[in-house]
């Protein structure tokens, strides 16, 4: 399946995979300092794990960033 | 309001452009701006506001400047370590220009003083380095209705973001504050110093852009910067209906003093 992340194509195994796996997949190694977004709609992070994606949904991981000092 | 002479000359590139002109700049010489954080984002951004003659400027931090700061917080300088911040970043703007009336507080906002403090001001602007002062920013701007700038910074990456009431505020992507064991501070991850003077005058472009009323604002869109890659992107965000704060049914209704980490190398 072909899914957009972050504005960028990327190629992904499988038809349909959940948030919390892609997550592995895209080697992100701190889940707890992302916030996703699919197709829009920001994800509660209890449903990283029920939500699928799939071929053509768009998908932001939008990092919390702390610091300003 | 008419400009003086010196003001006609000191701000004619405000002036000669079209979208601002005198009126644009009595508006600004009007405002009041609060910036909450003289460090990173606050330092560049203050001395832009300065620069642009924001009538008002008012200034909260209670640290005092670190060898460590100089780094990035390009308003504080060596004689100045030491000092309180507030009180260096004011000697700065009053030589930049005279036209500013910097009220300085010597502290940090909390659940008890931040309403009071932001319904003083026009625009504000969190350079703050912690995600509790980051969401309790928020979370007043939300209930006081006023608008605010996020600016946040990584290692060599930025965002931004801008609220005004009724569009997507910062809890309606970032919900909840992370864990506290996974929050890598600026202190713990490092930050390019450049990244912050960035970062901060987006922000104080945004301020100037709210003042005047030029231009679009970026609200409902998280500004994303990756100076490795060099490059700017936005991501699209909207309103979130269940937001715990600004939603159709807020869960939030008294503001929240979270505790968590701060950028500090020396505690960290």
């Amino acid at each position: 399946m072909e899914i957009t992340i972050n504005g960028d194509k990327a190629t992904v195994d499988g038809v349909k995979i959940s948030v919390s796996d892609l997550l592995k997949a895209r080697n992100v190694d701190m889940p707890d300092m992302v916030s996703v977004e699919v197709n829009g709609t920001i994800l509660e992070r209890s449903e990283f794990d029920s939500t699928q994606v799939g071929d053509g949904d768009e998908v932001e991981f939008l990092y919390f960033m702390g610091g300003g000092r | 309001m008419s400009l003086r002479d010196d003001q006609i000359d000191r701000y004619s590139r405000h002036i000669i452009l079209n979208d601002v002109g005198g009126k644009g700049q009595e508006k600004i010489l009007a405002s009041k701006v609060l910036i909450i954080g003289t460090g990173g984002l606050g330092a560049p951004a203050a001395l832009y506001l300065a620069a642009a003659g924001v009538g008002t400027l008012g200034l909260i931090d209670g640290d005092r400047v670190d060898l460590s700061n100089l780094q990035r917080q390009v308003i504080h300088f060596t004689p100045d370590v030491g000092k309180p911040k507030v009180e260096s970043a004011r000697e700065k703007i009053n030589a930049i220009n005279p036209d500013v009336n910097v009220i300085t507080y010597q502290d940090v906002v909390h659940s008890g003083n931040i309403i009071d403090l932001i319904s003083q001001y026009d625009f504000i602007l969190d350079g703050t380095d912690n995600f509790s002062a980051k969401f309790l920013i928020n979370d007043a701007c939300v209930m006081a209705k006023k608008p605010f700038s996020h600016g946040g910074i990584l290692r060599f990456d930025g965002q931004a973001l801008t609220y005004t009431p009724g569009n997507a505020c910062y809890r309606c992507i970032f919900v909840t504050p992370p864990p506290k064991n996974a929050v890598p501070t600026c202190s713990q991850a490092g930050v390019l110093g450049a990244i912050a003077g960035i970062l901060g005058t987006i922000q104080a472009t945004e301020a100037l852009k709210f003042i005047t009323g030029v231009g679009d604002l970026l609200t409902n869109r998280l500004l994303i910067f990756d100076a490795k890659k060099m490059n700017f992107r936005t991501a699209k965000v909207k309103r979130n209906p269940k937001c715990q704060v600004c939603g159709d049914h807020p869960s939030i209704t008294e503001l929240i003093d979270y505790e968590m980490p701060v950028c500090d190398l020396k505690k960290a």
